[in-house]
Parts: C-alpha cells; structure tokens; sequence
C-alpha cells in the first residue's frame, strides 16, 4: 500500500507575521521572537494533520504557504 | 456625521471618504467601483486615487517603490517640511518606508507577538466582565460608548505603562486625529498645533526614564538603533501611534460584529451554542467588517492601470473593499461563521501588516465570547439611532443594544 505524504512549508520572504497558520495548526508551525512562522521540524504532515495544513494554507493572506505531496 | 463637503455627484470621479452616504454603507459604492472602473479618482484632498479589487489593493500595498507610506491618513494636509522626512515619517513604522521601516518595525515586533500578547488575555477577559457588570440591569444600553470603546484603550494604556484612569484623555485626541478629516487646512494645522497630546507623551516619557519598569514605555526610552537612543520625535510618534492605531480599529471591530449579531439572530444564536466556532467567526466579522482602510501618496510619476498616478497624489487603500471581492471570496456580501477559506486583509498586506493583529484579535474574541456569555439575545433597540464613524477606521460609534 502506498499513502501519500505531504510536507508544508512557511516562504520566509512572504511571511509578514500574521499568525493565522500557528494559530490555526501549532502541531505544524511556530512563530520566532518577531512573530514570523515556520514549519515545525521539516514540515511533514501527520495523515491526520492532513485537514489543520490546508486550512493553514487556505488561511495565509500572504499566500506564504506551500503544501507539497512527497515521495514517500 | 455631516461632511463639510459637497455632496459627492459621481464616485468614480468625485468620491469623498468622507460623505455620508460612504460613511453610512460604503459596501454599494465600491462594488458598483469595482464593475466600472477599478481604480477611481477624486481631486478632493488635492488629488486621490481609489483601487477597489483585492489585485490592485495588494499591488499597491506591496509596492513601496512606487507609493510612500510618509502619511497614511488622508486629509487636507499633506506632510510638511516640519515632519520628519521619509522613510522615517511622523509615526514609525506606520509612517516609514524600507529601509527604516523594518529597523522600526523589528524593535516593536516582539511585544506584539502571539506569546506575549497571550499573556494579556486575563487582563482583558477580566475589564470586559467589569464592564458588562457595570451594565447590569440596563434594558438597553449604548454597547459602542459602554462597552466595545473601553476595552482596546484600557489595554494599551496597561500596555504602555500610563495610568489607567488616564484612558479617557484619549477618546478625544484619537477622534480628532482620524475623524475630523474634512477640517480646512487652518482647522486642522491649528489642532496639531495645540499640542497636548505631545506635552501628556513627553510627561510620560521623562517619568519613564526616572523610573523604568516593565511596560512599552520604559521599553522604548532604554531601545537603541546603532547604539542611539531613540530620538525623542520617534519615541514620541511610535507612542502616538500605538495609541490611534489600537483604540478606534479594534473599537470599530467589536462594535461592528455586535451589530452584525444584533440583527442576525440566527448566527448569533449559532454562535452561543456553537462557542468553538468563534474562531472562524472573529475571522469572517474581521473579513466582512474590516474597518481599517489605509493610504497611501504616490512617491513617483506613473501608469497604475492606464491611470496616470502622480507624485504627491494620496491613494486610498481600501482593505474593507478587497475583502468583499467575489474575485477573490465565495460570496462575499455574506457573513459566514464558519467560513473556513479566509485570506482576508483586515489586517493589510505585505510589509506593513498591523503590528497589532495579534492583540487585536484577542481583544474581539475575548470581548465576545465574554459578551455573548452575559447577552446571549440582544437586538437592535433603535436601528435609526445607529452611527458610523467618518474617515479611514469605520465601525459603529452609537450602538444602542436591547437586552432580549
């Protein structure tokens, strides 16, 4: 059986801190000292965080986040 | 409000931010902009553009080339020789351009980060419940001026240090600062003459170097850039400016989705008995409500969309009108609680993105789920009674609330 696995990412030249991913998924993002984001770790996503990463994505008013399917 | 202008007698060539008509629903004026002539101009305040789609307000506001953020406040007036030139500008980093603005900005980031804005959350649950115990037993009551107002300025006010009982002093500058736009050039050169708002900062400051502590203030007379001090001008303007930008804006956005509920009974009772959507919910009032539109003045000469924008011109940027685009949102004159697409720009776009969102939201989740736990049934006691700020910041300044 293959499964898809995915993986997010924060573009660091587009973030402007706006928090709506680490609000939105802190199993996924964190924020620095200046509030910008970044993926956790290198950014896969746990099958079952699959649903917290896109509406991470679909919340970004930057649109400064990527979710990318990897192979496994 | 009345406009000390003339009515305006076409918006794609003559709109006012200031009219009533804009003040009392300018959601019509922009969708019928964004059919005919996405980028309007106006020669009032001596030349203003006006972009209306979410494409051209992002463009704008990712363009520091070819817009300056020197004044973000259209009115008569434009920056004079006095102020502090660009990139620095009167109020940094509001009012700064790259490369200055992000030294600025960078100093400020980190009190205004999710984690420490966190920490202010028992505070603010705390003044809301003593607010809304101070209205008890009230049939109706003005939920704008006794309420919604209150909590933005008492935090900040703890935020910066000053005493509290000092947070009256500022409902009045504030609206002199964002309201009263349509003042003749005299009116209001004679206004930011008086001063006073300036000589309450410079007291606050020397108290603060005598005796530091930790608050906002005590923060910014001990920063350095370079290893200088803070000059006072810049100490002072960032003061300012965080006092105007976190009281009208998150006043205006509590006030806006207290009158959204109050005339939507059915999302206002999904809401009391669905209180884990008020995530998604404080994000589409932000979307739907936005109250903040910024400015812009045009840094150089050129063709913005066949029009010819030129130095010196203001430019609206309207974020309330890009976040009601049905290019860039399903259904956008509709409020939904649970809207779970939302890449709304209530909070601007790009570099100058609100420095405080993060307290900003806070402060409406708080202040609703703490509303909606004492009045979970309200309506409007007199529709004809509501008012809405004029200017840049919009939001309800008279919000007579019915207690169901």
């Amino acid at each position: 059986m293959t499964t898809e696995a995915y993986r997010v990412h924060v573009d660091p030249d587009k973030c402007q801190g706006h928090n709506r991913c680490y609000s939105l998924a802190p199993e996924l993002f964190d924020t620095d000292d200046l509030g910008m984001a970044s993926e956790l770790g290198d950014g896969t996503v746990a099958p079952d965080l699959l649903d917290k990463a896109r509406r991470a994505v679909a919340n970004c008013p930057e649109y400064a986040i990527s979710l990318t399917e990897v192979q496994p | 409000m009345t406009s000390r202008h003339a009515p305006v007698a076409d918006w794609t060539s003559d709109f006012d931010h200031t009219d009533p008509t804009w003040v009392a629903d300018p959601y019509p004026i922009w969708e019928d902009l964004r059919q005919k002539c996405p980028v309007a101009h106006s020669d009032r305040y001596g030349g203003t553009w006006l972009p209306v789609t979410h494409e051209y307000v992002s463009e704008v506001a990712y363009d520091t080339e070819h817009f300056t953020s020197r004044s973000v406040v259209v009115s008569e007036v434009r920056p004079g020789p006095e102020d502090l030139p660009a990139p620095i500008g009167v109020a940094p980093p509001i009012t700064s351009d790259p490369p200055f603005h992000s030294i600025a900005r960078r100093m400020l980031l980190p009190a205004f980060g999710p984690k420490p804005i966190a920490a202010l959350e028992p505070f603010t649950r705390d003044l809301c419940r003593q607010l809304l115990k101070e209205t008890a037993g009230q049939a109706t009551f003005d939920a704008a001026v006794e309420f919604a107002q209150h909590i933005p300025v008492r935090v900040i006010v703890q935020m910066l240090g000053f005493p509290q009982e000092d947070a009256d002093i500022f409902r009045h500058f504030i609206r002199q600062v964002l309201e009263d736009v349509d003042q003749s050039p005299e009116e209001r050169q004679e206004l930011i003459n008086q001063g006073e708002i300036d000589a309450y900062m410079d007291n606050q400051i020397a108290e603060h170097v005598a005796n530091p502590r930790d608050d906002l203030t005590s923060f910014l007379v001990q920063a350095e850039i370079d290893g200088n001090k803070l000059a006072p001008e810049h100490i002072r303007g960032t003061m300012v400016l965080l006092m105007i930008a976190g009281i009208d804006t998150t006043w205006s956005a509590i006030g806006a989705s207290l009158w959204h509920l109050a005339r939507h009974p059915g999302d206002r009772r999904r809401l009391s008995a669905e209180p884990a959507l008020m995530d998604t919910a404080v994000e589409e009032f932000l979307r739907a409500y936005a109250p903040v539109t910024m400015a812009r003045l045009v840094a150089q000469d050129f063709d913005f969309h066949g029009q010819q924008l030129k130095e010196g011109d203001w430019l609206l940027l309207p974020f309330p009108s890009a976040n009601r685009d049905p290019a860039a949102f399903t259904d956008p004159d509709t409020v939904q609680l649970d809207r779970d697409h939302n890449r709304h720009a209530a909070f601007g776009l790009g570099i100058h993105r609100c420095l405080g969102s993060n307290l900003a939201r806070m402060e409406l989740r708080v202040a609703l789920q703490e509303w909606m736990a004492v009045y979970p049934e309200f309506e409007l006691a007199d529709p004809s009674a509501v008012t809405w700020s004029s200017g840049q910041v919009r939001g309800p300044r008279t919000l007579p609330l019915r207690i169901l």
